[in-house]
């Protein structure tokens, strides 16, 4: 870890001051971190559950549905995929439904890294982003060297997006400087290419937690925060991308750059979705309600969506069998 | 670092116009009748007194006509009182009493969204209230209520306590149906029979109220419900057939009451007003305190008498909590109550939207900076944006007069006995907030702050178990949990002779 200290400093070099102080050493670090106000538990949770009872109804259905689809990351993570499994989740990406040519194409094909060169092919000209795990994902037990050489086979295969996890053990054990020092090191091997930090909140235990590993990812360059890997439940919850919202939102107000989150992992349905869209609006702001700025890491939602899009268009609810399988 | 200015992929656009629909519930649901009648012995009459207009604070239009009672209606209605409570409600045994409770209960429940409706309708709070807190905690109270009809004897009031009689209650327009049900369950479950007045510009869920109760089959004239304005409150409250007054309401009507019934060996309880002190340190969870800021102020658009008005913050973090609050209630949705999406609603009649502009406008004038949020407000009905007051000290009138209003004053302190002070130094004492992650200091303050209620961390909870009332100038007696039922029974060590 010799080049760790050059690597902070190019990371906070653009940051304000107090930020760039708190990114100085392993106990700046630290201290900073645990002097983030807490999260009281029952206060957040009741704000989320009251916002999820906002009623979103006609147009402005309609309009979030769209919303919605453009901002998916369509994943599949799974040690069964094949190039021929990639290949038509890239084509649905692409024309998320056959019938309906001006539904927006998704945001991105989420995939494992030595599948990331069959899904650029696919996707070439599209727009449609190819997002590639890496650094050991879902786990993260590796070497920081491996990790590096796996965000490198993922870039040079054709990702648009990297999305990393950190190490969850060193984080419970208070070793904050190994975390960030990773995320580091790979924002630094991405270059351009957009880094999304996985957090995996649902083996961090607490809201307090998910704010201070929300924070570090940020001062350490992530360009968005993302909350699951889809392999630990739980995954997503409202609450969690609460924190994380007002997370971005706070790291703005001091920095005036806007990052992004994305939750992933059990979201399924539209209602779920647009209550997520509900939470970016009024926790983060009007400004985080664009694909650059969020996403849905997800699967079967898409489906759901484009059945609710046809329900609203056609007056009437149709079935499984008139959305694609792929 | 990369910032928003990337291009997307093509055709896709960033929605930050995106905006909620309106999404009204159906006034239909309400089933607003022409004109409603009193409940009294058992059955819907007229009374002598003039029809009283009821109109939608949202459209500042009539809504109904009720009718009202006259002072000699006061007497029949009490007479009703006292014969249900001579004749079979008092041989009713607890457990049979309970069975009556639980059926208005389920009452409420099966009809909780025409009685969501017509609250919202009469009295201008969002259906998201009405719906979510004012329904739901009403049958709440009864279904908490009636447990206890047939367990006094272990309710901590003596081997065998008995009723007290004929209660004559008083309630206020900010929680129609919630002070109707605070006020009818207890004395129910306590044996007692009710004569209740319910507010001049809020009489229409009451009303519906006693549907259920007639359709639960009451014994006749254990409930009388007689709309009226002040006068009939007085001539209820100092009828001599009443053994028992509870009131909510003002502290200048309650002291009048006081006064009046003083001497006469009537029981009373009052729940008053207040200025309640929400007091947030600088280790406190900032985000959630923001929001239990909000909602200690704007919920009911402050028209709670527990509502946290007096923002202590401390001084150290006094300007990142002003930032983030101020913040906050810009997002705050005002508008027509009767759409599941707003967060404020209108002012209960046009004499409160006045009360409130005047008592605002001595705030601008005795140095205090006012800031009103920049939501857009209606033009026609009765309505006030949310509004903070910054740089407030203690000698002025928005620190200590009650605005019942979207009114914040923020003042801030320095140390925790300096926020136990000025927290302390207000004529009321209904209610407390303390934010901080640090659970001593949460007991400190709670042991240290003259309040009949302290929440830590969070703000205008409510819950049929635990008890509610004052210190002070607000009032004495509790409503709710064991020392609720206890203001309406006679105890053995008060002697029931």
């Amino acid at each position: 870890m010799s080049t760790a200290p050059a690597q902070r400093r190019a990371t906070t070099a653009a940051l304000p001051a107090r930020l760039a102080d708190a990114a100085r050493d392993e106990s700046s670090i630290r201290g900073f971190l645990h002097g983030l106000p807490g999260v009281d538990p029952v206060g957040v949770e009741s704000r989320a559950a009251a916002l999820a009872t906002r009623s979103i109804k006609a147009g402005s259905k309609l309009r979030a549905i769209d919303l919605a689809i453009s901002m998916v990351d369509l994943t599949t993570l799974e040690g069964s995929d094949t190039p021929g499994k990639v290949r038509s989740l890239a084509a649905k990406a692409r024309r998320p439904d056959p019938l309906y040519p001006e539904i927006p194409a998704v945001a991105a094909v989420c995939v494992y890294p030595d599948m990331a060169g069959v899904a650029a092919a696919q996707l070439v000209g599209s727009g449609v982003g190819v997002a590639s795990v890496a650094t050991a994902f879902p786990a993260g037990r590796s070497s920081l060297a491996v990790k590096i050489a796996e965000t490198r086979l993922a870039i040079d295969s054709g990702a648009t997006e990297v999305d990393m996890v950190i190490d969850r053990g060193a984080f419970l054990a208070g070793d904050y400087g190994k975390v960030f020092d990773e995320i580091c090191a790979i924002k630094q091997e991405c270059g351009t290419t957009r880094l999304k930090v996985i957090l995996e909140t649902g083996e961090l235990g607490t809201y307090d937690n998910v704010r201070r590993a929300s924070w570090l990812a940020l001062l350490a360059g992530g360009d968005f925060i993302k909350t699951s890997t889809g392999k630990i439940t739980p995954a997503a919850t409202l609450p969690v991308v609460h924190v994380m919202l007002q997370a971005v939102h706070d790291w703005h107000g001091i920095t005036g750059q806007r990052r992004a989150v994305k939750p992933a992992g059990g979201i399924r349905n539209t209602k779920d979705a647009l209550r997520y869209l509900v939470a970016v609006r009024e926790v983060a702001g009007p400004e985080w309600l664009d694909p650059f700025l969020f996403r849905f890491g997800a699967s079967s939602l898409l489906n759901d969506l484009l059945m609710q899009r046809r329900t609203q268009i056609e007056g009437h609810y149709s079935g499984p069998d008139y959305v694609t399988v792929d | 670092m990369q910032l928003n200015d990337d291009p997307h992929s093509p055709g896709v656009r960033a929605a930050t116009d995106w905006e909620y629909a309106p999404a009204p519930e159906s006034a239909a649901i309400g089933r607003i009748r022409d004109r409603y009648q009193m409940f009294v012995g058992g059955q819907f009459v007229d009374g002598n007194g003039d029809d009283l207009e009821t109109e939608n604070p949202a459209t500042a239009q009539a809504l109904s006509l009720v009718s009202t009672a006259s002072p000699k209606d006061v007497g029949t209605a009490v007479g009703h009182a006292r014969d249900a409570l001579d004749g079979s409600w008092s041989r009713l045994s607890g457990g049979q009493r309970g069975k009556y409770l639980f059926r208005i209960a389920r009452g409420i429940a099966e009809r909780a969204r025409e009685l969501a409706v017509v609250e919202t309708l009469d009295n201008g709070k969002p259906i998201k209230e009405s719906r979510d807190v004012d329904v739901p905690t009403a049958a709440a109270h009864f279904f908490y209520h009636a447990g206890w009809a047939d367990k006094l004897a272990y309710a901590g009031s003596g081997p065998d306590p008995k009723a007290l009689g004929v209660v004559g209650q008083v309630i206020p327009w900010n929680f129609p149906l919630l002070m109707a049900a605070w006020k009818i369950a207890p004395a129910l479950a306590a044996g007692n029979t009710v004569v209740i007045k319910p507010a001049e510009t809020t009489p229409l869920s009451i009303l519906v109220l006693a549907e259920i109760i007639a359709d639960a089959e009451l014994p006749p004239g254990v409930v009388n419900i007689i709309p009226g304005d002040g006068t009939i409150g007085r001539a209820l409250v100092e009828h001599p057939g009443i053994d028992k007054v509870a009131f909510t309401g003002s502290t200048e009507v309650g002291k009048q009451i006081q006064a009046s019934l003083a001497g006469t060996g009537r029981r009373l309880t009052l729940e008053l007003g207040g200025k309640a002190a929400n007091i947030v340190f600088d280790d406190a969870p900032i985000d959630q305190a923001v929001e239990g800021i909000v909602n200690g102020i704007f919920f009911n658009q402050g028209h709670v008498c527990c509502a946290g008005s007096r923002l202590l913050v401390q001084e150290s973090v006094a300007q990142e909590v002003i930032a983030k609050l101020l913040e906050r209630i810009s997002t705050l949705r005002l508008g027509d109550p009767m759409d599941k999406n707003t967060d404020i609603g209108a002012i209960n009649s046009a004499d409160q939207l006045a009360r409130i502009t005047s008592l605002t406008a001595t705030g601008e004038q005795e140095g205090a900076v006012r800031w009103t949020s920049p939501c857009p407000v209606p033009d026609r009905g009765y309505f006030f944006p949310p509004t903070v007051f910054t740089s407030v000290s203690q000698s002025m009138r928005i620190a200590r007069e009650e605005i019942f209003g979207p009114v914040l004053s923020v003042l801030t302190f320095r140390t925790p006995d300096e926020a136990i002070a000025k927290a302390n130094n207000t004529p009321y004492g209904l209610s407390a907030g303390v934010w901080t992650e640090k659970g001593s200091r949460i007991l400190g303050m709670a042991g240290a702050l003259r309040a009949g209620v302290v929440w830590a961390n969070t703000f205008n909870r409510f819950d049929p178990t635990a008890a509610f009332g004052g210190y002070k100038e607000s009032g004495f007696g509790r409503e709710g949990g064991r020392s609720g039922l206890a203001a309406y029974l006679a105890t053995d060590d008060e002697g029931a002779f």
